[in-house]
Protein backbone atom coordinates (compact mmCIF):
# COMPACT_ATOMS: atom_id res chain seq x y z
CA UNK A 1 0.00 0.00 0.00
CA UNK A 2 2.75 2.35 0.95
CA UNK A 3 4.77 1.49 -2.11
CA UNK A 4 1.80 1.83 -4.38
CA UNK A 5 0.97 5.18 -2.98
CA UNK A 6 4.47 6.44 -3.53
CA UNK A 7 4.48 5.29 -7.07
CA UNK A 8 1.34 7.21 -7.80
CA UNK A 9 2.84 10.28 -6.33
CA UNK A 10 5.87 10.13 -8.52
CA UNK A 11 3.66 9.67 -11.53
CA UNK A 12 2.12 12.94 -10.49
CA UNK A 13 5.20 14.78 -11.61
CA UNK A 14 5.05 13.51 -15.14
CA UNK A 15 1.38 14.28 -15.55
CA UNK A 16 -0.02 17.29 -17.33
CA UNK A 17 1.23 20.74 -16.42
CA UNK A 18 -0.36 22.19 -13.35
CA UNK A 19 -0.91 25.68 -12.08
CA UNK A 20 -0.57 25.84 -8.30
CA UNK A 21 -3.56 27.48 -6.66
CA UNK A 22 -1.61 28.56 -3.60
CA UNK A 23 -4.63 27.48 -1.58
CA UNK A 24 -3.28 25.59 1.39
CA UNK A 25 -3.97 21.91 1.06
CA UNK A 26 -5.63 22.03 -2.35
CA UNK A 27 -2.37 21.66 -4.19
CA UNK A 28 -1.73 18.53 -2.14
CA UNK A 29 -4.95 16.80 -3.08
CA UNK A 30 -4.65 17.80 -6.73
CA UNK A 31 -0.97 16.82 -6.70
CA UNK A 32 0.15 20.20 -7.87
CA UNK A 33 -2.77 22.45 -8.70
CA UNK A 34 -5.31 22.97 -11.46
CA UNK A 35 -4.71 21.95 -15.06
CA UNK A 36 -2.52 24.68 -16.50
CA UNK A 37 -3.89 26.46 -19.53
CA UNK A 38 -7.30 24.83 -19.24
CA UNK A 39 -10.63 25.65 -17.68
CA UNK A 40 -11.74 24.18 -14.38
CA UNK A 41 -15.37 24.22 -13.34
CA UNK A 42 -16.07 25.07 -9.72
CA UNK A 43 -19.64 24.32 -8.75
CA UNK A 44 -21.50 24.77 -5.51
CA UNK A 45 -24.66 26.06 -3.92
CA UNK A 46 -25.15 29.64 -2.74
CA UNK A 47 -22.60 30.58 -0.11
CA UNK A 48 -20.41 27.58 -0.84
CA UNK A 49 -17.39 29.81 -1.33
CA UNK A 50 -17.06 29.67 -5.12
CA UNK A 51 -16.19 33.31 -5.64
CA UNK A 52 -13.70 33.34 -2.84
CA UNK A 53 -12.17 30.17 -4.15
CA UNK A 54 -11.64 31.73 -7.56
CA UNK A 55 -10.40 35.02 -6.17
CA UNK A 56 -7.88 33.17 -4.00
CA UNK A 57 -6.66 31.39 -7.09
CA UNK A 58 -6.17 34.70 -8.91
CA UNK A 59 -4.65 36.57 -6.00
CA UNK A 60 -2.23 33.78 -5.07
CA UNK A 61 -1.33 33.43 -8.73
CA UNK A 62 -0.59 37.13 -9.01
CA UNK A 63 1.28 37.41 -5.73
CA UNK A 64 3.22 34.19 -5.54
CA UNK A 65 3.48 32.69 -8.98
CA UNK A 66 3.88 35.78 -11.17
CA UNK A 67 0.79 34.93 -13.10
CA UNK A 68 -1.46 37.96 -13.51
CA UNK A 69 -5.16 37.29 -13.59
CA UNK A 70 -8.35 38.64 -15.07
CA UNK A 71 -11.53 38.47 -13.08
CA UNK A 72 -14.61 38.78 -15.20
CA UNK A 73 -17.55 39.02 -12.89
CA UNK A 74 -21.17 38.82 -13.90
CA UNK A 75 -22.35 38.99 -10.33
CA UNK A 76 -21.38 41.85 -8.16
CA UNK A 77 -19.76 45.04 -9.13
CA UNK A 78 -16.06 45.44 -8.63
CA UNK A 79 -16.30 47.62 -5.51
CA UNK A 80 -18.50 45.15 -3.64
CA UNK A 81 -16.19 42.34 -4.55
CA UNK A 82 -13.07 44.15 -3.37
CA UNK A 83 -14.86 44.85 -0.11
CA UNK A 84 -15.87 41.24 0.36
CA UNK A 85 -12.43 39.79 -0.08
CA UNK A 86 -10.67 42.47 1.93
CA UNK A 87 -11.84 40.82 5.14
CA UNK A 88 -9.75 37.84 4.09
CA UNK A 89 -6.64 39.88 3.67
CA UNK A 90 -6.80 40.35 -0.09
CA UNK A 91 -6.24 43.83 -1.42
CA UNK A 92 -7.65 43.77 -4.92
CA UNK A 93 -7.20 47.50 -5.46
CA UNK A 94 -3.52 47.25 -4.81
CA UNK A 95 -3.11 44.30 -7.14
CA UNK A 96 -5.07 46.13 -9.81
CA UNK A 97 -2.85 49.19 -9.40
CA UNK A 98 0.19 46.98 -9.82
CA UNK A 99 -1.33 45.56 -12.99
CA UNK A 100 -1.29 42.06 -11.57
CA UNK A 101 -5.03 41.83 -11.59
CA UNK A 102 -7.79 43.23 -13.73
CA UNK A 103 -11.41 43.18 -12.67
CA UNK A 104 -14.07 43.67 -15.32
CA UNK A 105 -17.69 43.79 -14.42
CA UNK A 106 -20.25 42.66 -16.93
CA UNK A 107 -23.78 43.59 -16.22
CA UNK A 108 -26.60 42.07 -18.18
CA UNK A 109 -30.14 43.15 -17.60
CA UNK A 110 -32.71 41.44 -19.74
CA UNK A 111 -35.20 44.23 -19.23
CA UNK A 112 -33.07 46.82 -20.92
CA UNK A 113 -32.04 44.71 -23.86
CA UNK A 114 -34.11 44.12 -26.95
CA UNK A 115 -33.08 41.22 -29.17
CA UNK A 116 -33.61 41.42 -32.86
CA UNK A 117 -31.95 39.13 -35.33
CA UNK A 118 -28.67 37.35 -35.27
CA UNK A 119 -25.93 38.12 -32.79
CA UNK A 120 -22.98 36.53 -31.12
CA UNK A 121 -20.95 37.20 -27.98
CA UNK A 122 -17.95 38.59 -29.77
CA UNK A 123 -18.12 41.61 -27.45
CA UNK A 124 -17.33 39.35 -24.52
CA UNK A 125 -14.40 37.83 -26.38
CA UNK A 126 -13.06 41.24 -27.35
CA UNK A 127 -13.27 42.53 -23.81
CA UNK A 128 -11.70 39.44 -22.33
CA UNK A 129 -8.97 39.44 -24.93
CA UNK A 130 -8.29 43.09 -24.26
CA UNK A 131 -8.14 42.51 -20.52
CA UNK A 132 -5.77 39.57 -20.93
CA UNK A 133 -3.47 41.56 -23.19
CA UNK A 134 -3.44 44.60 -20.92
CA UNK A 135 -1.77 42.79 -18.04
CA UNK A 136 -0.33 39.74 -19.74
CA UNK A 137 -2.72 37.48 -17.85
CA UNK A 138 -2.15 33.79 -17.39
CA UNK A 139 -5.21 33.17 -15.26
CA UNK A 140 -8.86 33.96 -15.77
CA UNK A 141 -11.90 33.65 -13.60
CA UNK A 142 -15.46 33.83 -14.92
CA UNK A 143 -17.89 34.41 -12.06
CA UNK A 144 -20.70 33.32 -12.68
CA UNK A 145 -21.12 33.04 -16.39
CA UNK A 146 -24.43 31.23 -16.09
CA UNK A 147 -25.92 34.58 -15.18
CA UNK A 148 -25.98 35.20 -18.93
CA UNK A 149 -28.77 32.67 -19.25
CA UNK A 150 -30.92 35.08 -17.33
CA UNK A 151 -29.90 38.03 -19.48
CA UNK A 152 -30.17 36.67 -22.99
CA UNK A 153 -33.13 34.98 -24.58
CA UNK A 154 -31.44 33.00 -27.28
CA UNK A 155 -29.97 30.11 -25.32
CA UNK A 156 -28.96 28.35 -28.52
CA UNK A 157 -26.59 31.19 -29.38
CA UNK A 158 -25.45 31.38 -25.79
CA UNK A 159 -24.54 27.71 -25.58
CA UNK A 160 -22.69 27.77 -28.85
CA UNK A 161 -20.82 30.88 -27.75
CA UNK A 162 -19.89 29.44 -24.39
CA UNK A 163 -18.53 26.36 -26.06
CA UNK A 164 -16.50 28.63 -28.30
CA UNK A 165 -15.37 30.69 -25.30
CA UNK A 166 -13.99 27.71 -23.39
CA UNK A 167 -12.23 26.48 -26.53
CA UNK A 168 -10.82 29.94 -27.06
CA UNK A 169 -9.56 30.12 -23.47
CA UNK A 170 -7.90 26.75 -23.95
CA UNK A 171 -6.27 27.96 -27.16
CA UNK A 172 -5.02 31.04 -25.35
CA UNK A 173 -3.63 28.72 -22.66
CA UNK A 174 -5.44 30.49 -19.88
CA UNK A 175 -5.75 28.61 -16.62
CA UNK A 176 -9.38 29.40 -15.98
CA UNK A 177 -11.83 28.98 -13.17
CA UNK A 178 -15.47 29.00 -14.18
CA UNK A 179 -17.86 29.17 -11.27
CA UNK A 180 -21.37 27.83 -11.52
CA UNK A 181 -24.38 27.37 -9.34
CA UNK A 182 -25.12 23.76 -8.51
CA UNK A 183 -28.15 22.40 -10.34
CA UNK A 184 -30.71 20.01 -9.05
CA UNK A 185 -29.42 17.02 -10.87
CA UNK A 186 -26.40 18.29 -12.73
CA UNK A 187 -23.33 19.86 -11.27
CA UNK A 188 -24.44 23.15 -12.73
CA UNK A 189 -27.82 24.56 -13.59
CA UNK A 190 -27.04 24.92 -17.25
CA UNK A 191 -25.01 21.77 -17.63
CA UNK A 192 -21.72 23.58 -18.14
CA UNK A 193 -19.90 20.40 -17.18
CA UNK A 194 -20.68 19.30 -20.71
CA UNK A 195 -18.31 21.98 -22.03
CA UNK A 196 -15.66 21.93 -19.35
CA UNK A 197 -14.30 18.48 -19.17
CA UNK A 198 -10.80 19.03 -17.87
CA UNK A 199 -11.51 19.39 -14.20
CA UNK A 200 -14.58 19.76 -12.04
CA UNK A 201 -14.46 20.76 -8.39
CA UNK A 202 -17.47 20.71 -6.14
CA UNK A 203 -17.83 22.91 -3.08
CA UNK A 204 -20.36 22.23 -0.41
CA UNK A 205 -21.53 24.00 2.69
CA UNK A 206 -23.71 21.95 4.97
CA UNK A 207 -25.00 22.35 8.45
CA UNK A 208 -25.42 19.33 10.65
CA UNK A 209 -26.74 19.71 14.16
CA UNK A 210 -26.13 23.44 13.97
CA UNK A 211 -22.50 23.01 13.10
CA UNK A 212 -21.46 24.08 9.67
CA UNK A 213 -18.82 22.37 7.65
CA UNK A 214 -17.47 23.27 4.25
CA UNK A 215 -16.27 20.50 2.03
CA UNK A 216 -14.48 20.28 -1.26
CA UNK A 217 -14.29 17.40 -3.68
CA UNK A 218 -12.39 16.91 -6.89
CA UNK A 219 -15.09 15.37 -9.01
CA UNK A 220 -13.00 15.01 -12.09
CA UNK A 221 -9.50 15.75 -13.18
CA UNK A 222 -8.63 14.59 -16.65
CA UNK A 223 -5.09 13.36 -17.08
CA UNK A 224 -4.22 13.43 -13.42
CA UNK A 225 -4.61 11.42 -10.30
CA UNK A 226 -6.17 13.26 -7.41
CA UNK A 227 -7.57 12.72 -3.98
CA UNK A 228 -11.15 11.54 -4.34
CA UNK A 229 -12.47 12.11 -0.86
CA UNK A 230 -14.45 15.01 0.39
CA UNK A 231 -12.07 17.27 2.23
CA UNK A 232 -13.09 19.82 4.79
CA UNK A 233 -12.05 23.36 4.11
CA UNK A 234 -12.17 26.56 6.04
CA UNK A 235 -12.61 30.17 5.10
CA UNK A 236 -11.14 32.52 7.64
CA UNK A 237 -8.93 35.57 7.90
CA UNK A 238 -6.13 33.62 6.22
CA UNK A 239 -8.26 32.83 3.21
CA UNK A 240 -9.09 29.29 2.19
CA UNK A 241 -7.44 26.26 3.72
CA UNK A 242 -8.20 22.77 2.52
CA UNK A 243 -7.45 20.01 4.89
CA UNK A 244 -5.92 16.99 3.26
CA UNK A 245 -6.64 13.72 4.99
CA UNK A 246 -4.17 12.12 7.20
CA UNK A 247 -1.17 11.25 5.22
CA UNK A 248 -1.86 7.58 5.07
CA UNK A 249 1.77 6.72 5.25
CA UNK A 250 3.03 6.14 8.73
CA UNK A 251 6.39 7.70 8.26
CA UNK A 252 6.98 10.00 11.19
CA UNK A 253 10.38 10.21 12.69
CA UNK A 254 10.67 8.40 16.00
CA UNK A 255 13.22 10.33 18.00
CA UNK A 256 15.01 8.69 20.92
CA UNK A 257 15.05 11.97 22.76
CA UNK A 258 13.06 12.06 25.96
CA UNK A 259 10.94 14.79 27.45
CA UNK A 260 10.29 15.15 31.14
CA UNK A 261 6.73 14.90 32.36
CA UNK A 262 7.56 17.70 34.77
CA UNK A 263 7.32 15.31 37.70
CA UNK A 264 10.61 13.53 38.42
CA UNK A 265 8.77 10.72 40.17
CA UNK A 266 6.61 10.15 37.10
CA UNK A 267 9.65 10.28 34.86
CA UNK A 268 11.11 7.57 37.03
CA UNK A 269 8.08 5.41 36.30
CA UNK A 270 8.63 5.94 32.58
CA UNK A 271 11.98 4.23 32.31
CA UNK A 272 13.53 6.98 34.32
CA UNK A 273 13.46 9.56 31.55
CA UNK A 274 9.91 10.61 30.80
CA UNK A 275 8.05 10.58 27.48
CA UNK A 276 9.55 10.25 24.04
CA UNK A 277 9.76 13.45 22.07
CA UNK A 278 7.05 13.64 19.39
CA UNK A 279 4.99 11.00 21.14
CA UNK A 280 1.40 11.32 22.31
CA UNK A 281 0.34 11.04 25.89
CA UNK A 282 -3.16 10.40 27.14
CA UNK A 283 -3.93 11.49 30.67
CA UNK A 284 -7.30 10.18 31.67
CA UNK A 285 -9.31 10.10 34.82
CA UNK A 286 -12.52 10.98 36.59
CA UNK A 287 -13.31 14.61 37.47
CA UNK A 288 -11.09 16.31 40.03
CA UNK A 289 -8.22 13.87 39.79
CA UNK A 290 -5.63 16.40 38.75
CA UNK A 291 -5.36 15.85 35.02
CA UNK A 292 -5.03 19.53 34.27
CA UNK A 293 -2.51 19.96 37.06
CA UNK A 294 -0.45 17.14 35.57
CA UNK A 295 -0.53 18.90 32.22
CA UNK A 296 0.47 22.11 33.91
CA UNK A 297 3.52 20.39 35.38
CA UNK A 298 4.40 19.08 31.98
CA UNK A 299 4.07 22.52 30.39
CA UNK A 300 5.81 24.24 33.25
CA UNK A 301 8.88 22.03 32.90
CA UNK A 302 8.93 22.48 29.13
CA UNK A 303 8.81 26.26 29.42
CA UNK A 304 11.56 26.15 32.02
CA UNK A 305 13.70 24.38 29.41
CA UNK A 306 12.87 27.19 27.03
CA UNK A 307 10.50 25.16 24.87
CA UNK A 308 7.38 26.59 23.40
CA UNK A 309 4.00 25.25 24.49
CA UNK A 310 0.60 25.59 22.92
CA UNK A 311 -2.27 24.79 25.26
CA UNK A 312 -5.77 24.21 23.90
CA UNK A 313 -8.41 24.78 26.52
CA UNK A 314 -11.89 23.49 25.79
CA UNK A 315 -13.40 24.14 29.19
CA UNK A 316 -11.74 27.00 30.98
CA UNK A 317 -10.50 30.42 30.09
CA UNK A 318 -6.75 31.01 30.21
CA UNK A 319 -7.19 33.38 33.15
CA UNK A 320 -9.08 30.75 35.08
CA UNK A 321 -6.46 28.15 34.29
CA UNK A 322 -3.60 30.42 35.36
CA UNK A 323 -5.35 31.30 38.60
CA UNK A 324 -6.20 27.70 39.45
CA UNK A 325 -2.72 26.48 38.72
CA UNK A 326 -1.19 29.29 40.76
CA UNK A 327 -3.25 28.11 43.72
CA UNK A 328 -1.99 24.58 43.06
CA UNK A 329 1.56 25.90 43.23
CA UNK A 330 2.37 26.13 39.54
CA UNK A 331 3.00 29.64 38.27
CA UNK A 332 2.32 29.71 34.55
CA UNK A 333 1.99 33.46 34.16
CA UNK A 334 5.69 34.19 33.60
CA UNK A 335 5.72 31.73 30.68
CA UNK A 336 2.72 33.42 29.14
CA UNK A 337 4.42 36.79 29.56
CA UNK A 338 7.57 35.47 27.95
CA UNK A 339 5.57 34.08 25.06
CA UNK A 340 6.64 30.52 25.76
CA UNK A 341 3.16 29.45 26.69
CA UNK A 342 0.27 30.26 24.40
CA UNK A 343 -3.29 29.46 25.33
CA UNK A 344 -5.95 28.81 22.78
CA UNK A 345 -9.29 28.68 24.51
CA UNK A 346 -12.48 27.83 22.71
CA UNK A 347 -15.78 26.17 23.34
CA UNK A 348 -15.75 22.91 21.42
CA UNK A 349 -19.21 23.39 20.01
CA UNK A 350 -18.31 26.70 18.49
CA UNK A 351 -17.14 24.90 15.40
CA UNK A 352 -17.32 21.61 13.67
CA UNK A 353 -14.53 19.15 14.17
CA UNK A 354 -12.86 20.07 10.93
CA UNK A 355 -12.68 23.65 11.96
CA UNK A 356 -11.08 22.63 15.22
CA UNK A 357 -8.59 20.63 13.31
CA UNK A 358 -7.79 23.60 11.14
CA UNK A 359 -7.47 25.77 14.20
CA UNK A 360 -4.89 23.34 15.49
CA UNK A 361 -3.05 23.59 12.20
CA UNK A 362 -3.18 27.35 12.13
CA UNK A 363 -2.17 27.71 15.75
CA UNK A 364 0.72 25.31 15.31
CA UNK A 365 1.91 27.10 12.23
CA UNK A 366 1.68 30.46 13.92
CA UNK A 367 3.38 29.41 17.15
CA UNK A 368 5.66 26.54 16.16
CA UNK A 369 5.33 24.81 19.53
CA UNK A 370 7.45 21.97 20.89
CA UNK A 371 4.62 20.82 23.12
CA UNK A 372 0.87 20.80 22.56
CA UNK A 373 -1.74 20.07 25.22
CA UNK A 374 -5.42 19.59 24.52
CA UNK A 375 -7.54 19.76 27.62
CA UNK A 376 -9.87 17.93 27.63
CA UNK A 377 -10.33 16.15 24.33
CA UNK A 378 -13.43 14.46 25.66
CA UNK A 379 -15.27 17.75 25.22
CA UNK A 380 -14.86 17.38 21.50
CA UNK A 381 -17.05 14.31 21.65
CA UNK A 382 -19.94 16.69 22.05
CA UNK A 383 -19.25 17.97 18.57
CA UNK A 384 -19.16 14.76 16.63
CA UNK A 385 -19.74 11.07 16.72
CA UNK A 386 -17.08 8.82 18.15
CA UNK A 387 -15.97 7.81 14.71
CA UNK A 388 -15.63 11.44 13.65
CA UNK A 389 -13.75 12.35 16.78
CA UNK A 390 -11.41 9.47 16.34
CA UNK A 391 -10.80 10.41 12.72
CA UNK A 392 -10.14 13.98 13.73
CA UNK A 393 -7.76 12.98 16.49
CA UNK A 394 -5.96 10.67 14.13
CA UNK A 395 -5.37 13.64 11.88
CA UNK A 396 -4.28 15.85 14.74
CA UNK A 397 -1.87 13.26 16.06
CA UNK A 398 -0.55 12.57 12.63
CA UNK A 399 0.02 16.23 12.05
CA UNK A 400 1.69 16.80 15.42
CA UNK A 401 3.97 13.82 14.99
CA UNK A 402 5.01 14.95 11.56
CA UNK A 403 6.00 18.23 13.09
CA UNK A 404 7.87 16.53 15.92
CA UNK A 405 5.55 17.95 18.54
CA UNK A 406 5.06 16.12 21.82
CA UNK A 407 1.37 16.10 22.69
CA UNK A 408 -0.60 15.54 25.84
CA UNK A 409 -4.34 14.98 25.78
CA UNK A 410 -6.44 14.90 28.86
CA UNK A 411 -9.56 12.84 28.87
CA UNK A 412 -12.40 12.97 31.30
CA UNK A 413 -14.02 9.71 32.26
CA UNK A 414 -17.24 9.63 34.19
CA UNK A 415 -17.03 7.63 37.39
CA UNK A 416 -19.74 5.20 36.37
CA UNK A 417 -18.20 4.35 33.04
CA UNK A 418 -15.57 1.79 32.49
CA UNK A 419 -12.50 3.52 31.25
CA UNK A 420 -12.02 1.20 28.32
CA UNK A 421 -15.43 1.99 27.07
CA UNK A 422 -14.78 5.68 26.90
CA UNK A 423 -11.35 5.49 25.52
CA UNK A 424 -10.97 2.29 23.63
CA UNK A 425 -11.33 4.26 20.46
CA UNK A 426 -8.65 6.80 21.15
CA UNK A 427 -6.24 4.97 23.42
CA UNK A 428 -4.80 2.98 20.55
CA UNK A 429 -3.64 6.24 19.01
CA UNK A 430 -1.65 7.08 22.10
CA UNK A 431 1.91 6.10 22.85
CA UNK A 432 1.65 6.58 26.58
CA UNK A 433 -1.48 6.27 28.67
CA UNK A 434 -1.49 7.50 32.22
CA UNK A 435 -4.47 6.98 34.40
CA UNK A 436 -5.43 8.94 37.45
CA UNK A 437 -8.17 7.69 39.72
CA UNK A 438 -9.66 8.45 43.06
CA UNK A 439 -10.30 5.71 45.55
CA UNK A 440 -12.01 6.10 48.84
CA UNK A 441 -10.05 4.40 51.55
CA UNK A 442 -11.01 4.70 55.20
CA UNK A 443 -13.40 7.49 54.35
CA UNK A 444 -10.64 9.42 52.74
CA UNK A 445 -10.25 10.04 49.06
CA UNK A 446 -6.89 8.94 47.75
CA UNK A 447 -5.64 9.90 44.34
CA UNK A 448 -3.68 7.27 42.49
CA UNK A 449 -1.73 7.29 39.31
CA UNK A 450 -0.44 4.51 37.14
CA UNK A 451 1.03 4.03 33.72
CA UNK A 452 -1.31 1.85 31.74
CA UNK A 453 0.96 1.66 28.77
CA UNK A 454 3.99 3.34 27.35
CA UNK A 455 5.25 2.14 24.04
CA UNK A 456 8.92 1.54 23.51
CA UNK A 457 10.12 1.83 27.08
CA UNK A 458 10.15 -0.20 30.24
CA UNK A 459 7.64 1.36 32.57
CA UNK A 460 6.55 0.91 36.12
CA UNK A 461 3.62 -1.31 37.03
CA UNK A 462 3.18 0.50 40.28
CA UNK A 463 0.08 2.30 41.39
CA UNK A 464 1.31 5.45 42.99
CA UNK A 465 -0.75 7.56 45.30
CA UNK A 466 -0.22 11.26 44.96
CA UNK A 467 -1.33 14.41 46.67
CA UNK A 468 -1.59 18.09 46.01
CA UNK A 469 0.93 20.22 47.84
CA UNK A 470 1.47 23.99 47.78
CA UNK A 471 4.14 23.21 45.18
CA UNK A 472 2.07 21.10 42.92
CA UNK A 473 1.61 17.38 42.72
CA UNK A 474 3.74 15.07 44.77
CA UNK A 475 3.90 11.35 44.13
CA UNK A 476 4.08 9.20 47.21
CA UNK A 477 5.89 5.92 47.47
CA UNK A 478 3.62 3.20 46.19
CA UNK A 479 5.12 -0.22 46.68
CA UNK A 480 6.10 0.28 50.30
CA UNK A 481 2.69 1.03 51.66
CA UNK A 482 0.59 -2.01 51.28
CA UNK A 483 -2.85 -0.52 51.50
CA UNK A 484 -2.97 2.03 48.71
CA UNK A 485 -1.20 -0.37 46.42
CA UNK A 486 -3.66 -3.14 47.06
CA UNK A 487 -6.91 -1.31 46.84
CA UNK A 488 -6.31 0.56 43.62
CA UNK A 489 -4.82 -2.57 42.16
CA UNK A 490 -8.22 -4.14 42.45
CA UNK A 491 -9.89 -1.36 40.64
CA UNK A 492 -7.15 -1.31 38.09
CA UNK A 493 -7.45 -5.02 37.48
CA UNK A 494 -10.99 -4.60 36.36
CA UNK A 495 -9.97 -1.98 33.89
CA UNK A 496 -6.92 -3.54 32.50
CA UNK A 497 -6.80 -4.13 28.82
CA UNK B 1 -38.80 71.31 -21.42
CA UNK B 2 -41.51 71.78 -23.94
CA UNK B 3 -42.60 68.40 -25.19
CA UNK B 4 -44.33 69.33 -28.38
CA UNK B 5 -41.67 71.74 -29.64
CA UNK B 6 -38.48 70.42 -31.26
CA UNK B 7 -38.48 66.71 -32.00
CA UNK B 8 -35.91 64.79 -29.99
CA UNK B 9 -32.47 64.12 -31.40
CA UNK B 10 -31.40 60.52 -31.53
CA UNK B 11 -27.76 59.76 -30.80
CA UNK B 12 -27.13 56.16 -31.75
CA UNK B 13 -24.06 54.08 -31.40
CA UNK B 14 -23.53 50.80 -33.17
CA UNK B 15 -20.94 48.44 -31.76
CA UNK B 16 -19.41 45.90 -34.09
CA UNK B 17 -16.27 43.79 -34.24
CA UNK B 18 -14.66 43.99 -37.64
CA UNK B 19 -16.33 44.04 -41.03
CA UNK B 20 -18.47 40.96 -40.62
CA UNK B 21 -21.57 40.26 -42.69
CA UNK B 22 -23.62 40.60 -39.52
CA UNK B 23 -22.14 44.03 -38.86
CA UNK B 24 -22.79 45.19 -42.41
CA UNK B 25 -26.35 43.91 -42.21
CA UNK B 26 -26.96 45.64 -38.94
CA UNK B 27 -25.64 48.94 -40.25
CA UNK B 28 -27.73 48.73 -43.43
CA UNK B 29 -30.86 47.87 -41.46
CA UNK B 30 -30.23 50.71 -39.05
CA UNK B 31 -29.77 53.26 -41.85
CA UNK B 32 -33.02 52.20 -43.46
CA UNK B 33 -34.99 52.41 -40.23
CA UNK B 34 -33.52 55.79 -39.28
CA UNK B 35 -34.16 57.31 -42.70
CA UNK B 36 -37.71 56.20 -42.54
CA UNK B 37 -38.55 57.13 -38.94
CA UNK B 38 -35.96 59.62 -37.76
CA UNK B 39 -35.00 61.50 -40.91
CA UNK B 40 -32.92 64.56 -40.11
CA UNK B 41 -32.76 64.00 -36.38
CA UNK B 42 -30.39 61.14 -35.83
CA UNK B 43 -26.69 60.46 -35.76
CA UNK B 44 -24.99 57.08 -35.97
CA UNK B 45 -21.56 56.41 -34.58
CA UNK B 46 -20.08 53.05 -35.47
CA UNK B 47 -17.54 51.67 -33.00
CA UNK B 48 -15.37 48.77 -34.04
CA UNK B 49 -14.25 46.99 -30.91
CA UNK B 50 -11.44 45.27 -32.75
CA UNK B 51 -9.86 48.71 -33.13
CA UNK B 52 -11.00 50.11 -29.79
CA UNK B 53 -11.52 47.22 -27.42
CA UNK B 54 -11.50 49.49 -24.37
CA UNK B 55 -14.71 51.19 -25.50
CA UNK B 56 -16.75 48.06 -24.92
CA UNK B 57 -16.55 48.50 -21.20
CA UNK B 58 -18.43 51.76 -20.91
CA UNK B 59 -21.63 50.57 -22.51
CA UNK B 60 -21.34 47.05 -21.10
CA UNK B 61 -21.09 45.48 -24.50
CA UNK B 62 -21.31 41.73 -24.58
CA UNK B 63 -23.25 40.64 -27.62
CA UNK B 64 -22.48 41.99 -31.08
CA UNK B 65 -23.76 43.81 -32.92
CA UNK B 66 -25.24 46.04 -30.23
CA UNK B 67 -27.10 49.24 -30.91
CA UNK B 68 -27.09 51.70 -28.05
CA UNK B 69 -29.45 54.64 -27.91
CA UNK B 70 -27.39 57.23 -26.04
CA UNK B 71 -29.97 59.95 -26.52
CA UNK B 72 -32.68 60.48 -25.65
CA UNK B 73 -32.18 59.00 -22.24
CA UNK B 74 -32.64 56.46 -20.77
CA UNK B 75 -30.08 54.38 -22.56
CA UNK B 76 -31.53 51.54 -24.58
CA UNK B 77 -29.79 48.53 -26.01
CA UNK B 78 -30.75 46.41 -28.94
CA UNK B 79 -28.69 43.40 -29.85
CA UNK B 80 -28.64 41.51 -33.12
CA UNK B 81 -28.48 42.43 -36.76
CA UNK B 82 -31.60 44.60 -36.44
CA UNK B 83 -33.41 42.52 -39.06
CA UNK B 84 -36.72 42.74 -37.23
CA UNK B 85 -37.77 46.33 -37.83
CA UNK B 86 -40.77 46.20 -35.50
CA UNK B 87 -38.62 45.14 -32.59
CA UNK B 88 -36.02 47.78 -33.34
CA UNK B 89 -38.72 50.44 -33.28
CA UNK B 90 -40.00 49.09 -29.99
CA UNK B 91 -36.47 48.99 -28.66
CA UNK B 92 -35.91 52.62 -29.64
CA UNK B 93 -39.22 53.63 -28.07
CA UNK B 94 -40.50 54.75 -31.43
CA UNK B 95 -43.37 52.39 -31.08
CA UNK B 96 -45.13 51.24 -27.93
CA UNK B 97 -44.61 47.71 -26.75
CA UNK B 98 -46.99 45.32 -28.51
CA UNK B 99 -48.76 44.17 -25.36
CA UNK B 100 -49.73 47.67 -24.37
CA UNK B 101 -51.24 48.86 -27.59
CA UNK B 102 -51.46 48.01 -31.22
CA UNK B 103 -50.06 50.55 -33.63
Amino acid sequence: MTGKNRKRRSFGNTQIDKAPTGIQGLDDITHGGLPAGRPTLVSGGPGAGKTLFGVSFLVEGAQRFHEPGVLLTFEENAEDLAQDVRSLGYDLDKLCAERKLLVDYIHVDRSEIEETGEYDLEGLFVRLDHAINQIGAKRVMLDTIETLFGGLQDTGVLRAELRRLFRWLRDRKMTTIVTAERGEQLFTRQGLEEYITDAVISLDHRVHEQISTRRIRIVKYRGSTHGTNEYPFLIDRDGITVLPVTSLLLEHEAPDERVSSGLPALDAMLGGKGFYRASTVLMSGTPGTGKTTMSAHFVNAACARGEKCLYFLFEESPQQMIRNMASAGIDLKPWVDKGLLVFHAERPNRHGLETHLLEVHHACEANEPDIVVMDPITNLMAVGTQIDVRAMLTRVIDYLKTRGITAMFTSLTTPSQSIEQTEAMISSLMDTWILVAVDTIDRKRTRNLYVLKSRGMPHSDEVRPFRFTPHGIELLPGAGTARPAKRPARSAAGRRR
Amino acid sequence: MTPAAAPEKYALRLYVAGQTPKAARAFANLRTICEEHLAGRYSIEVIDLIENPALGRGDQILALPTLVRKLPTPIKKIIGDLSNTERVLVGLDLRPRPRRAVA
